[in-house]
């Protein structure tokens, strides 16, 4: 049963992006408000992917992102960016510190579950 | 002497009798071979017939694989036809079936609160997120005015939101007529003016326009307008419209709510002093 945790502020997205996650067979969904909500959950859950949007307030995903690649006990766990900031520099920013993918928002849902079957199996 | 002649007389006979025996042996041994010979033929016969019946079974059975492999083709292939139906459909519910999901989540976020500004935080939210614009505005008509008056902004300074008068501009037109505005040209504007919008949403409660949503420029990612945008513009002009108003009603009311309370209170405590 994978634990996915869905980082986002926006309470709209929250909902749009569990809601899709709880498509995926056998999936249990754990929500978090920020980078360091998220840092908390971590702390208590078993996740197993993490979806995180950039700009968040308190800590944002970029920060979020480095912190979990230099934690011995989360840096193995797949990390996707999904965000309004679609430049290209954007991405490879975000990928260069540690995030498997990177999608821009407005998100397709099918796209979003394509690529989390994809990680998720892998 | 005469027995002499006797017996060469009777070895004679036996001489002649032994050359009929031999003969006969002879005759016995032709016909031996004869019979031999179609007895061969016979069996020869009997087994090439054989062979003609196991083929010819063997045809039949091959045609009727033949036939039923054909069949079997002609069911794979309207199967496989089926299949390819049954996919685009999947597909097609699949989409409908996350266009429902946008569409439920934005209404609940629409009528989850009823504070004014949380309301306008949402919609808001939904039309970065789920429409993908980067600069827009929702502007409210002023009654006592007659203007429409930017109330929140994404991506721009509220001050440099006009008021516009109804009826005038696109903004103004969209207001007076309660129809929605797409400009031709979604990305044809890099400068984002925020005199001239790409698109205008109504504000309807039924027929009554309260207000319009302004964008003026989309995220760069954001190509084109899909159905599911369509239908988020429609849901926005009649959900948005009943959430900003009511929640709009339910915050005047508890101000004055707490003005009355106050001036009750106040009149309570006189009598003390």
């Amino acid at each position: 049963m994978p634990n996915i945790l869905v980082v986002e502020d926006s309470p709209t997205m929250r909902q749009l992006i569990s809601f899709a996650m709880k498509r995926i067979a056998n999936s249990k969904v754990v929500e978090a408000t920020d980078g360091v909500d998220a840092l908390k959950k971590l702390s208590s859950e078993k996740i197993d992917l993490i979806l995180a949007d950039i700009n968040m307030p308190v800590m944002d995903g970029l920060k979020l992102v480095s912190l979990v690649r230099g934690n011995s006990a989360y840096k193995s766990i797949p990390i996707i960016i999904i965000t309004t900031e679609g430049a290209e520099e954007d991405k490879k920013k975000a990928i260069a510190i540690g995030a498997n993918a990177y999608l821009p928002k407005p998100i397709q849902t099918q796209e979003l579950i394509k690529l989390v079957n994809s990680i998720i199996g892998s | 002497m005469e027995r002499e002649i006797n017996i060469a007389k009777k070895a004679d006979e036996f001489l002649q009798i032994f050359k009929k025996g031999e003969e006969f042996t002879q005759e016995l041994l032709k016909e031996n071979e004869k019979l031999r010979f179609r007895l061969a033929q016979l069996e020869d016969a009997i087994e090439r017939s054989g062979d003609e019946a196991k083929i010819k079974l063997y045809e039949d059975r091959i045609k009727t694989t033949v036939d039923e492999l054909n069949s079997l083709k002609e069911r794979y292939r309207q199967v496989e036809e089926e299949n390819k139906d049954f996919a685009v459909k999947y597909i097609e519910v699949e989409e409908e079936n996350n266009n429902l999901a946008n569409l439920y989540v934005a209404s609940y976020q629409l009528h989850s609160t009823l504070d004014f500004n949380e309301v306008l935080r949402i919609v808001l939210e939904i039309v970065i997120n789920l429409i993908g614009a980067e600069k827009f505005a929702v502007l409210l008509i002023e009654e006592k005015t007659n203007e429409l008056v930017p109330v929140a902004t994404e991506g721009m300074s509220i001050a440099n939101v006009p008021k516009v008068k109804f009826g005038e501009g696109i903004i103004g037109t969209v207001a007076k007529e309660g129809e929605s505005y797409f400009s031709e040209h979604i990305h044809n504007r890099s400068n984002g003016s925020e005199e001239e919008p790409i698109v205008g949403i109504p504000l309807k409660i039924k027929e009554h326009v309260i207000g319009v949503i302004a964008i003026y420029s989309l995220l760069a990612q954001k190509e084109k307008f899909s159905n599911i945008d369509y239908e988020l513009f429609n849901l926005l002009a009649g959900h948005a419209a009943t959430a900003i108003f009511s929640s709009r009603l339910y915050t005047q009311s508890e101000r004055k709510l707490t003005t009355i309370q106050s001036f009750l209170d106040l009149l309570k405590e006189k009598p003390r002093r």
